[in-house]
């Protein structure tokens, strides 16, 4: 039992902190520009796709620098160019422009690499495992990801909080225009913020598309996870995108491991009932069959009873 | 103004007979629907290779009815039901009488009851429906049919030799099922369950777990729940990417068990777990790339590899279905029996058919439509040793069979009470 609590917080931690490195954009992006951004997980696609072909030309780790700025600049680019036009006709219309924007890159990695998933396999130098308990072996490359992730994490704490253009991001998340009228040009911070998220999804992508899989469909699978963090975290909150990642991540980790159904809970507060039909299906229903949808559930709640996220600040 | 009326009338008769399209007497068309985008495109393009070098091979020998060639035209119905019946729509617009599917249970179901309600209502234009890998026992049991022929083992043929194996192995004590949340998982669970209780009293099933298919993308807790559980064997129905992956993680986590699979040797497995599978992972199926040495097939030793040479991706994907061969000749010598392209006919000559593989006579049973094949469990083995000569997807790791079971003893009594059209 020790074994599979321990070794399931380190896999929740794993790949709560890759949703982490996603998520983080994406509510910087939206609390700064007021923009969902539906491409924000076809950003991710892309740092997996361009890892795999930099990894195939001169190694995983030049293509683990490459990728993350060539996404990067990808981004600034739709920001500078797609955004910026689009923004004066209103959020709608920045709205529409990034989930055509998500068909595109999707349908595109569909001509260019094909239907099929990638063979894109742990580097050599990470292929081994690091440390054996009771008889699980854990894999280096995990132990890679989760440091590569806290890494990130504090990195953009320092920079948001330490830094110069920390604070004038800060700043302009709340008041945009008070930062302009102070001489700060807010497209420009906007056009980075916009390039380095999409840096931030590239990266998840380089290290998430070995760890998941490198296939056309892997946007579509994690935007919405990724939606439903910074929702449950609080737009705009990366603390909440931090505290909201691990926690789904440990939500989805454990429910696999937990076979309790409905009628298993009736019967703990004593309620023995025969119930047939429909009913008896749904009472059937283990817990570990609807781990996909407990996040989900999640957001619902969160929604009705706290509907600006763990540590959101605003209500709107 | 009479004159200009035929004029247009004219005009119009003539583009008609220049847009009619030349219809293609010569070639014999089979939709292939499986997926081709999403999480199993792999598998289906995978399998629309097959039925494209197999056809080419029997068109290359001179077609059927003295030039008739195959044509294989694939349709995407990323393994959805509803998007099956749509495609299927569209199959049927296009002129297309023969159907070929395999991935997924759910799909096959809707497909048999589609094509049953279709054949009574057009009896003129009747479809026939191949299935090469879908293998819920019911198919060819209580929900049988006319219209569909199995060209692959199901659960209960594959179970049955699995549990016959596991019964001479006394070192095996505990058995972690992990299988898909479909009618198939569940079909492979339940089978599992039974046999090993009545061949294997003594063995404790100490995990039952179902995945969504398709939907997992790190197999990781799953793995730690079988870890936890103490099994020392693990029996999985998974296809596609829920195997490469399971393995994948198990490879990871460094899981000592012993897998039993039915589709662990070919389309992405190999690659996902290299040579931490051998002496692991174990296989049932009808063919494996390492065959042709073992019993010195010579013919399936150049098939193999003119595959190799041309549909591989130098050498990624192998060839891995031996039974779309097998569906294809079958197919073929059908048509030439029957002398007709027509549905109700080929059926008919397809019936009881026999047909002789590299590996042994292979029987379509007349009574149910499930044909009757050897089946082979093969385990990993490092390539260039003995008969493993050849490797699969470039790994350094090829196949050793462990138990040849021959077709007679892999047939199993069905429930089905075959309803026949009138000749």
């Amino acid at each position: 039992m020790l074994e599979y609590l321990l070794f399931s917080v380190l896999n929740s931690l794993v790949l709560g902190m890759l949703l982490f490195m996603l998520s983080s954009g994406l509510t910087l992006i939206f609390s700064m520009m007021g923009v969902l951004n539906f491409a924000h997980a076809s950003f991710y696609m892309l740092g997996a796709y361009f890892g795999y072909q930099i990894t195939q030309a001169v190694g995983f780790w030049p293509a683990l620098v490459i990728a993350p700025l060539l996404v990067g600049v990808i981004g600034a680019l739709v920001e500078r160019y797609g955004l910026r036009t689009v923004h004066k006709y209103g959020h709608v219309a920045e709205l529409l422009f990034t989930v055509g924007l998500a068909f595109i890159i999707e349908e595109g990695v569909n001509l260019i690499w094909g239907r099929n998933a990638m063979t894109y396999p742990v580097p050599q130098s990470l292929d081994f495992p690091l440390f054996t308990l009771f008889s699980t072996e854990f894999s280096t490359y995990r132990m890679f990801m989760l440091l590569i992730s806290v890494a990130i994490f504090i990195g953009l704490y320092m920079v948001l909080t330490r830094t110069r253009i920390g604070l004038i991001i800060q700043a302009a998340l709340t008041h945009p225009q008070g930062v302009s009228a102070l001489g700060h040009n807010v497209p420009m911070v906007f056009m980075m913020v916009f390039g380095g998220g999409s840096a931030l999804a590239g990266v998840a992508g380089v290290i998430g598309g070995i760890f998941l899989i490198t296939e056309p469909a892997m946007a579509a699978t994690l935007g919405p996870i990724v939606f439903v963090v910074i929702v449950v975290g609080g737009m705009g909150s990366l603390t909440g995108a931090f505290v909201a990642s691990l926690l789904l991540a440990a939500i989805q980790t454990f429910a696999v491991g937990l076979e309790y159904s409905l009628t298993d809970l009736f019967a703990l507060v004593g309620i023995h009932g025969q119930v047939s039909g429909l009913l008896e299906d749904l009472g059937r229903i283990q817990l570990s069959h609807t781990g996909p949808i407990l996040p989900y559930l999640f957001m619902v709640l969160m929604l009705m009873f706290r509907p600006k996220g763990l540590m959101g600040k605003r209500e709107s | 103004m009479l004159n200009k009326v035929f004029a247009i009338f004219a005009i119009m008769a003539l583009a008609l007979v220049i847009t009619v399209p030349v219809m293609a007497e010569d070639t014999i068309k089979i939709a292939y629907i499986d997926p081709l985008s999403g999480a199993m495109a792999g598998v289906g393009d995978a399998g629309y290779k097959h039925f494209q070098y197999n056809a080419e091979l029997l068109n290359a020998a001179g077609g059927v009815l003295g030039g008739k060639k195959f044509e294989i035209v694939p349709f995407d119905n990323k393994v959805s039901p509803q998007d099956t019946l749509i495609q299927l729509k569209n199959a049927i617009d296009q002129d297309i009488r023969i159907v070929a599917q395999g991935n997924g249970s759910s799909v096959a179901g809707a497909l048999i009851e589609a094509i049953n309600k279709h054949n009574e209502r057009n009896p003129d234009n009747q479809l026939i429906y191949l299935n090469y890998a879908a293998v819920t026992p019911s198919f060819t049991n209580e929900q049988c049919s006319f219209w569909h022929f199995r060209f692959d083992a199901h659960v209960d043929m594959k179970i049955a030799a699995i549990t016959n194996y596991i019964k001479g192995q006394k070192d095996i004590k505990k058995v972690y099922l992990m299988n898909q949340d479909y009618v198939f998982g569940h079909a492979v669970s339940d089978a599992s369950k039974a046999m090993l209780k009545e061949k294997r009293p003594d063995i404790k099933i100490v995990g039952d777990s179902f995945t969504p298919l398709g939907k997992v993308k790190d197999f990781s807790p799953y793995v730690a729940k079988i870890q936890a559980s103490g099994a020392d064997t693990v029996i999985s129905g998974n296809w596609g990417a829920d195997m490469s992956l399971l393995v994948k993680a198990a490879k990871d986590a460094g899981l000592k068990a012993q897998f039993y699979t039915f589709y662990g040797n070919g389309l992405g497995a190999p690659k996902a777990i290299g040579e931490a599978g051998i002496g692991i992972l174990n296989s049932v199926t009808e063919w494996h790339l390492d065959l042709n040495q073992e019993e010195k097939n010579a013919e399936d030793e150049k098939f193999f590899l003119d595959y190799q040479e041309k549909y591989s991706s130098r050498g990624e994907v192998p060839y891995y279905y031996g039974r779309i061969g097998t569906t294809m000749q079958m197919l073929a010598a059908a048509i030439e029996k029957a002398h007709s392209t027509k549905a109700k006919d080929i059926a008919y000559a397809l019936e009881g058919m026999e047909y002789q593989t590299p590996y042994g006579k292979v029987t379509m049973r007349a009574e149910d439509h499930q044909l009757i094949q050897p089946l082979y469990i093969s385990t990993y083995a490092k390539a260039g040793q003995g008969t493993v000569k050849y490797d699969a997807e470039n790994t350094g790791v090829g196949f050793k069979t462990i138990q040849r079971i021959e077709a007679a003893d892999t047939a199993m009594p069905t429930t089905c009470k075959m309803e026949r059209p009138e000749k």
